[in-house]
């Protein structure tokens, strides 16, 4: 939206496509009808932010050609394949250039039993309860890592859910060790504190350095309990609903799509687009902002938005303003160095998938277990994460992999004893989400030139 | 049967949107997606097709694409980025829940 509002600025008038039903994303998600909540009760501490982006938004809409409820599905090219959700066509755009700003997904692990009716991500809890105002049950244990499973879990216990405890993998001592970072962004350190303490002043028991996770239940009726370790103790909380996530994933399929390059980020623990000047993808014509392209979370992604704009102004020839993205990008290193700090306290826990036994599954879609994609690494051939998919199928099904594909990734390297850059990532394939096959036998154009393959 | 979601109350009282799981008359509330409609009346959306069990949606954001539904007329929707409308007609799996 900032990018958007940079071209509007300079006089283009920019396509604005989103799969969304409304403007604001994931953190400034707006309720498909509004039900007479007030933008604090709605995003809190950042209701500010929210309700200027959303002015932001509403002034400039005459001047976009908005498409709400609009997929890209593809990018080949200077083409962008589209599916209007609302009128149910599909159809394809030409883009001289394309800005990507595709947010992020959930990062999940294959703990026992998350496929059961009851887990949701701690995400889809969140958008719950901001889009529909409704609890994903009134008893809830919260199980991850991160600011956003505190976040969560204050907004779940403060709407009246029994909030039975936040299940935390991150140990103490190295939240304490990694904190000092955050100094570069002292805003962020006290809004986590003041998360805790709210936390704990709502009588919610925090658990720290958690493993063994289970959650537990019957496959035909669904979860009754989750059940860890903590401290050298067992716990076994009876719950109908948990909430997991283990920070956020980026969503760089079309970004890949369109040619950019990808590097492992060891911070990050997930792959990355190569950036240069914070928004030039590899591809000339193509700039990435915000969290799909590294996590840097929602404040970073308005400027790094902003900063994609000022990039395609110059690439047409215009002048930018040089002091403002001076003060940009001061800003938003500011903000990768607390991001850093952040993904240091909170490192997304892949050590748990050393105990990962070969009946758990790993892939939601296809019913893969650990044990079925070891089973097929011995296979001739096997040798990196695109061979393990396509003889096992994780990562094949619906969901493209969003899921699974660093899980898998990590089964692949620890059978291979090698590390990510050996192993490789799980390649998109268009369309990234289910599109309806007649709407897309309409539009579908070959690729002329082939420039694909 | 009673649902796994919970519906909180809203500051306006908002209108209620009836729709129809199995055959049966069931309501929703305006602004549910129709997987929050479905969840608020019923415990799942469906049978994993590999025989592992019932889902009942995941991500809210049409991520993992575990909510698609069957509606009465065979065509099949994603649960979660589907707004609920009046009168729509869900088959869901019937539960012993
Ligand atoms: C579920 C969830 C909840 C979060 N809640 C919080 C929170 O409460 N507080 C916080 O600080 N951070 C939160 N985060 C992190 C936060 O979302 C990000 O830091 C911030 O939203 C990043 O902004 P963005 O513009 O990069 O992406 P987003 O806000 O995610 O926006 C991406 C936009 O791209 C659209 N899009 C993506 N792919 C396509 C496609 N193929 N076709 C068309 N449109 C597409 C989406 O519809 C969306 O509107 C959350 C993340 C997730 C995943
Ligand atoms: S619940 Fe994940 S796609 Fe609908």
């Amino acid at each position: 939206m900032r990018a958007a509002e940079t071209l509007v600025k300079a006089g283009l008038r920019p396509v604005v496509l989103d799969e969304g039903f409304k403007a604001g994303g994931q953190i400034y998600r707006q309720p498909p009808v509004p039900d007479g909540r007030e933008p604090e009760d709605l995003y809190g501490s950042e209701a500010e932010k929210a309700c200027a982006l959303h002015e932001t938004f509403e002034r400039i809409r005459p001047n976009i050609d908005y498409r709400p409820r609009t997929l890209v599905w593809n990018v080949i090219g200077d083409s962008v394949d589209y599916y209007d959700e609302s009128a149910d066509v599909a159809g394809r755009l030409q883009a001289s250039h394309l800005i990507l700003a595709t947010g992020a997904t959930d990062r999940t692990l294959p703990l026992p039993g998350w496929t059961l009716p009851g887990v949701y991500s701690l995400g889809g809890a969140q958008i719950s309860l901001k889009a529909h105002h409704s609890l994903i049950g009134q008893e809830v244990v919260f199980v991850g890592t991160g600011p956003l499973l505190y976040l969560v879990s204050l907004q779940y216990a403060k709407a009246g859910a029994d909030v039975k405890a936040v299940v935390e993998t991150a140990s103490w001592s190295n939240q304490l060790r990694h904190a000092s970072g955050l100094a570069h962004l002292p805003s962020a350190a006290v809004r986590g504190v003041g998360f805790m303490l709210s936390l704990r002043r709502m009588g919610v028991p925090i658990y720290r350095g958690a493993h063994a996770i289970r959650f537990e239940g019957e496959s035909d009726c669904g979860l009754t309990a989750v059940s860890f370790e903590s401290g050298g103790r067992s716990h076994r909380l009876s719950c109908i609903a948990a909430a997991m996530g283990f920070g956020v994933r980026s969503e760089w399929q079309l970004a890949e799509l369109a040619g950019a390059q990808l590097s492992w980020s060891d911070i990050q623990q997930q792959w990355v687009p190569d950036l240069t000047d914070h928004v030039r993808a590899s591809v000339d014509g193509l700039y990435l902002a915000g969290d799909g392209a590294g996590v840097c979370g929602a404040d970073a992604a308005e400027v790094r938005g902003e900063l994609a704009g000022f990039a395609l102004l110059q690439d047409l020839g215009h002048s930018v303003d040089a002091s403002r993205r001076q003060v940009l990008e001061k800003s938003l290193k500011k903000q990768w160095r607390a991001r850093a700090a952040l993904d240091r306290m909170y490192p997304v826990p892949m050590h748990l998938l050393d105990e990962l036994a070969d009946d758990t599954l790993v892939c939601r879609c296809e019913a893969i277990a650990a044990g079925e994609i070891r089973h097929v690494l011995v296979r001739p051939g096997a040798e990196d994460v695109n061979r393990a998919k396509a003889f096992s199928r994780a990562g094949m099904g619906r969901c493209q992999g969003r899921m699974c594909a660093l899980n898998v990734q990590a089964i692949v390297e620890r059978a291979k004893e090698q590390g990510p850059q050996a192993i490789g990532w799980q390649r998109t394939q268009p369309p990234i989400k289910p599109v309806p096959m007649a709407a897309m036998a309409d539009a579908y154009v070959p690729d002329p030139e082939g420039t694909r393959e | 049967m009673p649902g796994r979601l919970h519906h909180l109350q809203n500051p306006l009282p908002g209108k209620t949107v009836e729709f129809l799981i199995n055959g049966r008359k069931v309501a929703g509330r305006e602004g549910d997606s129709l997987l929050t409609a479905i969840l608020t009346n019923h415990k799942a959306v469906r049978q994993s097709e590999f025989g592992d069990g019932l889902r009942a949606g995941f991500c809210f954001m049409g991520a993992c694409q575990d909510c698609w539904v069957e509606l009465s007329d065979g065509s099949k929707v994603r649960a979660c980025t589907t707004l609920l409308e009046e009168g729509t007609h869900v088959s869901l799996p019937e539960l012993k829940l």
